[in-house]
């Protein structure tokens, strides 16, 4: 028996740099393959709603807009990232991003839309 | 149960002492702890009704959502159940994966309950060191899996993601920094004088009691009770890959923190041997997506303990049944025995040391009979009513904290 035997390690620990981050100043990047939100290409999409019916928590619904046009909406509030959808796609039109911070005071800003005609896939909010 | 003039008091549902919400009522004596009745079903979520109304793939999320620590044990087991019943062959590279993901989880869990055992100790620097050494493998599995908890590493019929070369030499780096930590935990467990005078002879459960009460996991194998699924009934690629039980016969929450650190080191061997023998191959086999007709038990070594699920499937999409049992729940009763007679100061780190998960033991089981005066159907306000009669009776009451709550908020 010894007593104070992790003393040498706290002891050194002083002259070491901290191991957490200073969050949000400093960001941590996310591995390649991590599951956060989804981006969905709506010109892959043929409408099958496989994603549909896999999400558990139905948190993506996809509308059909016009002939081979599809809209998809999720809701980031009921999505749990596991990107099943991802998987289910027949057409890879979903894949998931390394976004994280998705925090957000107005619920209505979580659901979030995707429409063919986005060329650039940019993110519009809805207004609902 | 107890004389009248012994003191109970009421230990949760929330107790800065518990990490989770469950209800203890500790009858006293002095500081002496004469009996625990233990008032398991405050974090009832239902998962197994809601199991019941999703298919099966979207059932492996949710049973993944079952713990939050050992996500990988529990859905790993219920695929294993759904793939007995449809008779699938699960390719060869996918067991290996699921059991390097089980052993990177045991890891983090293990290295995990040392530090919340530090805490329930007084001694924080362990908590800080050990959690600070757990992203290390934290970090690993989100690189593998895309998430530090809640994997969703299975599919049914085989996994859903690849180790590659570069992954499989990035485990390898982090397995060398932590075994070099944890062969500095061991020496600080079995050296440090605080530790082991804290711990010896605490939450005492003999061989005996651990075979009478059926304690599993850690703390039956601190009680020189071999019992492993790993070792009896070998799932994934466990009958490929050798490791050793590891017992200890302190038979106390010493013996328990000494079996957690040295299994880590068995978990560090059975990665490599694994990561080495990773055979070449598919990933998953195309599952059905109507179960046929059947039911499966599957068992399954999590951290804490044997796991068990049972499935029943009815020949379409959603499970008929499915039947969890948490290890939490096999371990429970022996904190029974183990608290009695012992001190009030000791009850956290008992009720720690058998890495408690209570959130995923919570089920009920509704005895219905015709005659029983006891059940009724009563509907929301009156089980409301009931709740506050339930705490007055534990000497709980929460009508003034309430009218001051109701003049805040109209306030």
């Amino acid at each position: 028996m010894r007593p104070a035997k992790m003393l040498r390690e706290v002891l050194g620990s002083i002259f070491k740099k901290p191991a957490t981050n200073l969050y949000p100043a400093q960001k941590l990047d996310m591995p390649d393959k991590f599951r956060g939100k989804l981006k969905f290409y709506p010109e892959r999409c043929i409408g099958c709603k496989m994603c549909m019916r896999d999400c558990p928590t139905n948190a993506i619904t996809i509308n059909k807009l016009a002939e081979n046009k599809f809209e998809a909406v999720f809701d980031l509030s009921r999505c749990i990232y596991c990107a099943q959808c991802v998987d289910s796609c027949p057409k890879k039109a979903l894949e998931p991003t390394k976004e994280v911070e998705l925090a957000e005071l107005d619920k209505n800003k979580l659901r979030v839309v995707f429409r063919a005609g986005d060329t650039d896939n940019s993110i519009k909010k809805n207004d609902k | 149960m107890h004389d009248s003039k012994d003191f109970k008091i009421p230990i949760g549902p929330q107790h800065p002492a518990l990490k989770e919400p469950e209800g203890f009522s500790v009858a006293l004596k002095g500081e002496k702890i004469l009996g625990v009745d233990i008032r398991l079903g405050y974090n009832h979520r239902g998962i197994e009704k809601a199991a019941e109304e999703r298919t099966y793939v979207q059932d492996i999320y949710l049973i993944e959502r079952v713990c939050g620590i050992c996500s990988h044990s529990h859905s790993t087991c219920f695929v294993q159940a759904v793939e007995e019943i449809a008779g699938l062959a699960v390719p060869n590279r996918a067991l290996y994966i699921r059991t390097i993901i089980a052993e990177l989880e045991r890891i983090h869990s293990h290295l995990l309950w040392l530090g919340v055992a530090g805490h329930e100790i007084g001694f924080d620097t362990l908590l800080m060191y050990s959690w600070r050494d757990r992203e290390v493998v934290m970090d690993i599995l989100a690189a593998i899996t895309g998430n530090r908890v809640n994997y969703g590493m299975n599919t049914i019929g085989g996994v859903r993601r690849d180790i590659d070369a570069q992954q499989a030499e990035d485990i390898l780096k982090a397995l060398t920094i932590l075994e070099e930590r944890t062969k500095y935990y061991i020496e600080v467990a079995t050296q440090e004088t605080t530790i082991i005078k804290r711990l010896s002879g605490v939450g005492v459960l003999s061989r005996e009691d651990v075979l009478r009460l059926d304690a599993v996991g850690p703390t039956a194998r601190a009680s020189g009770v071999k019992r492993d699924v790993r070792a009896d009934d070998p799932y994934a690629a466990y009958a490929e890959l050798s490791f050793e039980v590891i017992t200890d016969d302190h038979a106390d929450v010493y013996g328990r923190t000494v079996v957690r650190v040295k299994e880590l080191m068995e978990s560090y061997k059975i990665i490599r041997q694994a990561l080495k023998n990773l055979p070449t191959g598919l990933l998953t086999v195309r599952a059905p997506r109507k179960i046929p007709v059947g039911e499966a038990i599957s068992r399954y070594e999590a951290p804490r303990g044997e796991d068990v699920h049972y499935v029943k499937s009815n020949g379409t999409e959603k499970p008929e049944r499915v039947k969890i049992r948490a290890p939490t729940l096999a371990n429970v009763q022996a904190v029974k025995h183990m608290l009695r007679d012992r001190y009030l100061a000791d009850m956290p780190i008992v009720v720690a040391a058998i890495d408690p998960c209570f959130s995923c033991t919570d089920r009920t089981v509704a005895l219905k009979e015709e005659d029983c005066a006891r059940a009724k159907v009563i509907n929301w306000q009156a089980l409301h009513a009931f709740s506050i009669e339930w705490y007055k009776q534990q000497g709980i009451d929460f009508t003034e904290l309430n009218k001051k709550l109701q003049d805040r908020l109209k306030g």
